[in-house]
């Protein structure tokens, strides 16, 4: 194959203890694609993208960026190779309003002496940006920008950690099942943000357990089991139930796709 | 979940509806809440408002009682005074305390810096102005150690403190051979470590460079938890350690320099010590870790982190600082100042757990 992977990983392993959630995981994400990851519930597929990004160090194993190897040390290093990420936890810190969260770790200073000698945040323009961002993902009318996360509702919250990793990401997104607390007109939103993203050229991982979701959007499914990557399958050459019923094991994976 | 059911209809089916859907999206609306939990909800989006309250009615309430006396411009700017090194000990407590940790060393590390800085100047032979830099850099040092614990060695703050605690306290007590230094030998040899003791007169109203000095580091530190980056991640990590990592920020860069900045304001209040009592004493400011929490938690912050400001434990001093001398000038015995103190931390840490259910 001549086309690198944007996102690579080979050998992943991750142990807490006698639970291993990392059992040699191998991912890889193309340019430009979607990519659903399912796999029954503590399959290991949040560990995995935590690896991806720098918030878990794996016990062994490589991961490439762009063909080259990358040792992330924190989610920070991550965000900074252009990957950004909605975590299943959401990552927001709920005393902060939700133009600071969305900036969170990059604020904006003011210009001129205030924002480099005082470093005063230019808490207006952060706060138009978020706002401007929220709008386009049309995923909520923002009444008070200001408003602290905790008084939002969970599927609001979402919204904002979504709108911060689409905000930011230049290379890749990364979303562990953002539409877990969203309504069916929330989902389409999102649905539609991922193929916005995409046409832009970026290429997305999508963890979900909504199979509808994952077969309309995702170019291919990678399906997690045990720990590690049981096959890589097309989503319009398999059907949801098959797709499923090799996600839990009651039926093999076509042998063209078994990884 | 969808797992075992592979039969669901094919995304288009059931969306179907959502031609016909309200387009409106989500609304920050309010689900009618009562008057009970608009207050809550006020009440903890402004933390220091009840201490504001408290503040007010505490004057109001000395004034009938103990009137001329206690409103006194020359009694009022005395509580200034008197609350001068626990409000500069509470800046340093606050910013530990937003990230839910506590700091129990904060005294010692005070007594520490001023028996440094009085001992080099004074018989040591160091010019004031190095003594006093080196007094500072041993707060900002002790400080570290304990962020260093605290971060990278994963020790409960708690128990890092109450351990600093004695061993600052027992470096104190050798370095200073438990000796005290006089006022008039500080006076003669090196005047500037009592600078914070110079007075300055305002009308009738008596204030001190050093309660001035407080005033401008809850200033100082008011504006970098509300105005920069820094602050903004203080809150984070406070509120909640795991989110603030993964959204990116460095929280053990965070937490180390909470801990060495409280380490170095314990030092400013060591030199703000000397200009107070005007002599150097190993056994001065016992109360200091104490008094310094009381102000942090009668201030509205809380002590699970993330929540809480500068000018709240400021009020929180001057609340403490106004009911002892209050009660004193009503000819109250001593002991009910202790009484309503700790009456006033039970109902603050209360109301503290009752605002933390609005949003749980
Ligand atoms: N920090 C941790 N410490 C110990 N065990 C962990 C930790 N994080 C995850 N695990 C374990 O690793 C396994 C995989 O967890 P993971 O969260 O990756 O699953 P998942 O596929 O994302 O599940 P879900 O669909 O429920 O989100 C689980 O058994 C979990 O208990
Ligand atoms: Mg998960």
């Amino acid at each position: 194959m001549s086309v690198v992977p944007v996102l690579q990983a080979r050998g992943l392993v991750k142990r807490w203890g006698r639970v291993t959630a990392m059992d040699h995981a191998d991912f890889d994400l193309m340019p430009g694609e979607i990519l659903a990851v399912i796999g029954d519930n503590g399959a290991g597929k949040s560990t995995l993208i935590k690896a991806l990004t720098g918030a878990v160090l794996p016990d062994h194993g490589e991961i490439r960026l762009d063909g080259k190897v990358v040792n992330f040390a924190s989610p920070q290093e991550a965000r900074a190779a252009g990957i950004e990420t909605v975590y299943q936890n959401l990552a927001l810190s709920p005393a902060l309003s939700i133009a600071d969260n969305m900036f969170l770790g990059r604020e904006i200073r003011r210009k001129g002496p205030l924002g480099d000698w005082l470093r005063m945040l230019d808490k207006a323009e952060m706060q138009r940006i978020a706002r401007q961002k929220l709008s386009e993902l049309g995923l909520m009318t923002i009444q008070n920008i200001g408003q602290l996360v905790e008084t939002l509702s969970g599927g609001q919250r979402q919204g904002v950690a979504i709108a911060r990793a689409a905000a930011f990401g230049s290379r890749v997104i990364i979303m562990d099942e953002p539409t877990a607390a969203l309504g069916v007109k929330e989902s389409r939103r999102v649905l539609d943000l991922i193929n916005d993203v995409r046409r832009k050229g970026l290429p997305i991982v999508l963890i979900s357990h909504n199979m509808p979701h994952v077969f309309e959007v995702a170019d291919r499914i990678h399906i997690h089991r045990l720990g590690r990557r049981h096959c890589v399958v097309d989503p319009k050459a398999i059907s949801m139930s098959d797709a499923v019923a090799i996600m839990t094991g009651a039926a093999e994976p076509p042998a063209a796709a078994a990884a | 979940m969808s797992t075992n059911e592979p039969a669901r209809p094919a995304a288009a089916d059931y969306e179907k509806a959502l031609v016909r859907s309200d387009q409106r999206v989500a609304e920050f609306e309010e689900d009618a809440p009562t008057p009970l939990m608009r207050l809550q909800r006020m009440l903890h989006s402004q933390p220091t408002l009840i201490p504001g309250i408290v503040l007010l009615l505490g004057v109001l309430m000395f004034s009938v009682i103990v009137g001329e006396r206690f409103l006194d411009p020359f009694n009022l700017s005395l509580i200034v005074q008197q609350v001068t090194i626990i409000g500069i000990l509470g800046v340093a407590q606050t910013i530990v305390v937003l990230t839910a940790g506590i700091d129990l060393s904060v005294g010692a590390i005070m007594v520490l810096t001023s028996v440094v800085m009085g001992k080099l100047a004074v018989g040591g032979g160091v010019p004031a102005p190095l003594a006093v830099s080196a007094g500072l850099i041993v707060g900002m040092v002790c400080g570290w150690i304990n962020g260093v614990l605290v971060t990278y060695v994963r020790l409960p703050p708690f128990i890092v403190t109450l351990g600093t605690w004695s061993v600052f306290f027992a470096l104190n007590l050798w370095y200073s051979e438990s000796e005290t230094i006089r006022a008039q030998d500080i006076e003669t040899e090196a005047p500037l470590l009592q600078f914070f003791g110079t007075a300055v007169d305002l009308g009738q109203a008596r204030l001190t460079f050093g309660s001035i000095f407080m005033l401008l580091l809850c200033l100082l530190f008011g504006y970098m938890l509300n105005r920069t980056a820094w602050g903004r991640h203080v809150f984070a990590v406070g509120d909640d350690p795991d989110s603030a990592r993964l959204a990116g920020i460095r929280t053990e860069r965070t937490l180390l320099s909470v801990y060495s900045l409280a380490g170095l304001v314990c030092g400013l209040a060591g030199w703000a010590l000397i200009g107070r009592i005007g002599s150097v004493s190993p056994q001065a400011g016992q109360t200091g870790n104490l008094d310094s929490i009381t102000a942090v938690v009668i201030g509205g912050t809380s002590l699970f982190g993330g929540r809480g400001a500068i000018l709240g434990t400021l009020i929180g001093a001057l609340i403490v600082g106004v009911f002892r001398n209050g009660l004193a000038l009503s000819g109250v015995n001593v002991l009910w100042q202790e009484f309503t103190v700790g009456i006033l931390i039970i109902v603050a840490v209360a109301i503290d757990q009752w605002l933390r259910k609005a949003t749980s």
